[in-house]
């Protein structure tokens, strides 16, 4: 098995409030990892650490080392970074411009369209969304005039149209409904060909649905890590049976 | 009753009554301009010079003299003042936003006659000449701080995802503020621009010192101009009861050009929350 990104003792602080504390973890090649745990456990500032989107807040100091391909992403230019590794957020968050305009955005700022059209790139992206039919015939209407599931899919759409190795998504499912929900998972276990993925989520029924590997978190401790089947069936430490079976969180 | 419930009710009573005065104001107003300069407003008002006590003619060189000051002013002034307002908004240095934010902030409150006194020292003096141009310069002091201000309130009212998102696909901040967050709060924005002018275009201390007056067209931009605000001012102080009559059907013209610039803001603004 081959290691896409690896974090290795990293520490995480908000100034005086350290969030995180030394959390070794391999994310493997084209496979889901979802990161559990209850709220304020850490496992959104470690999933923004692997983009270093969290470097945007003020007095945020990151230790240890995370690898993407062997290579330090503290080595490599944030933007491009940020390009390899995509995130989708908790909240859908399209731009205020067309649904077309939203896709193309990352292959326009990045460069990419060279070679192809932005037409080829967005299709591509958005069929690979499962969004395309929904809105080929849309495709320069507001991105605001969809549903809140057809709105996360541009979003994934969106980060899939610059060609991450990683995508990151923070809690996706959290504002959508149980349809639209389901329609991600199966979106998310069909993008395993293309990129490797983390998600955290709050939902281990969604966790156990869709991730390859699981780990745990609780207070700022990655408490254990393993194959998903073994954490929810017969996990090894005492904390983690507590949390999924529903003693506390 | 209890005493309680009296003065309740007496409490509530003068704060409505303040409330009502508040907005009869304007009506009040409005209603004064029209009963004292109605009559006035011909089609002579907009396309005629001022005359003599017995022609009064119109104001068609102060309608055009203040369009162009105001576009002096607009030009100088909406630029500067919108790229303080990125900086305000977007700059992460810990003190240099605050110290700009509080500088124009003072700026804003500086009385607008000490504005066209320093105008008049560094540029008519200078130059041996009144002129469109430094009125212009003197009303753009006054819109930069306005702009600035409200350009930053309505960036920082762009919610955080969207630049995270921004962010996320591997834009840098500059482009990340020129793509995604500025046309994002791009209504608010010309909002806050077209109230501003609003502001600034009843202004007259400023343009005393800088562009005069002129009973004429003005011969460019560097000569004497006349403007509307400054026009009210010597027909009211005159002594014919026609010129004054002219004064009221200015200032009746000036507060329409900007209620309307209010209610075409507002009109924007408000479709555009609709939308999004």
């Amino acid at each position: 098995m081959s290691s896409k990104m690896s974090a290795k003792n990293v520490s995480v602080s908000y100034g005086p409030f350290q969030a995180l504390h030394d959390v070794t973890l391999d994310f493997e090649a084209n496979k889901i990892t979802a990161l559990i745990g209850p709220s304020g456990c850490g496992k959104s500032t470690f999933l923004r650490s692997l983009n270093r989107i969290n470097e945007t807040e003020r007095d945020t100091r990151i230790e240890g080392t995370i690898t993407l391909n062997g290579e330090n992403i503290f080595d490599i230019d944030v933007t491009e970074i940020r390009r390899r590794v995509g995130m989708v957020f908790q909240r859908p968050n399209p731009f205020p411009k067309s649904i077309f305009d939203n896709v193309a955005y990352g292959p326009k700022i990045n460069g990419m369209l060279t070679g192809t059209t932005a037409e080829e790139a967005v299709e591509s992206s958005l069929r690979r969304a499962a969004l395309w039919d929904e809105v080929k015939d849309k495709l320069h209407d507001s991105a605001y005039a969809l549903s809140g599931g057809q709105q996360q899919r541009l979003c994934i759409a969106r980060a899939l149209a610059v060609n991450p190795e990683v995508l990151l998504f923070d809690e996706p499912c959290s504002a959508l409904d149980p349809i639209a929900t389901a329609r991600i998972e199966d979106l998310l276990v069909g993008l395993k060909e293309h990129c490797t993925m983390v998600i955290v989520t709050h939902n281990m029924q969604q966790a156990a649905r869709v991730a390859d590997d699981t780990g745990f978190f609780l207070l700022g401790k990655l408490i254990e890590h393993d194959k998903t089947d073994l954490i929810f069936k017969n996990p090894s430490k005492r904390e983690t049976e507590d949390y999924i079976t529903g003693r506390f969180g | 009753m209890t005493r309680r419930a009296i003065v309740n009710k007496l409490m509530f009573a003068l704060c409505g009554l303040a409330a009502f005065l508040t907005v009869s104001t304007l009506f009040l107003i409005l209603a004064y301009l029209v009963y004292n300069g109605g009559t006035s407003i011909s089609l002579d008002f907009f396309t005629k010079l001022p005359g003599p006590s017995g022609h009064p003619g119109g104001m068609a060189n102060a309608i055009l003299g203040s369009a162009e000051i105001i576009f002096f002013a607009a030009v100088i002034g909406l630029p500067i003042g919108f790229f303080s307002g990125i900086y305000l908004a977007e700059s992460a240095d810990p003190w240099l936003p605050a110290i700009v934010r509080y500088t124009a902030d003072l700026l804003n409150g500086v009385p607008s006659i000490v504005i066209g006194i320093v105008v008049w020292t560094v540029m008519v003096v200078p130059l041996h000449h009144f002129s469109a141009l430094a009125g212009g310069v003197a009303l753009s002091l006054m819109l930069i701080p306005i702009t600035a201000r409200s350009t930053e309130r309505f960036l920082l009212q762009v919610p955080r995802e969207l630049r995270e998102g921004a962010l996320a696909l591997g834009a840098d901040k500059w482009r990340t503020t020129a793509t995604v967050i500025v046309p994002a709060a791009r209504r608010g924005i010309v909002t806050g621009m077209i109230l501003g002018i609003a502001r600034i275009s009843g202004e007259t201390a400023p343009l005393l010192f800088t562009s005069l007056n002129n009973e004429y067209w003005s011969a460019g931009f560097k000569e004497p101009t006349a403007s509307l605000p400054v026009m009210i001012y010597t027909h009211a102080v005159s002594p014919y009861a026609d010129w004054h009559r002219q004064a009221w059907a200015a200032g009746l013209v000036l507060l329409g050009l900007v209620l309307v610039g209010n209610i075409t803001a507002r009109m924007v603004l408000t479709q555009g929350a609709k939308r999004s």
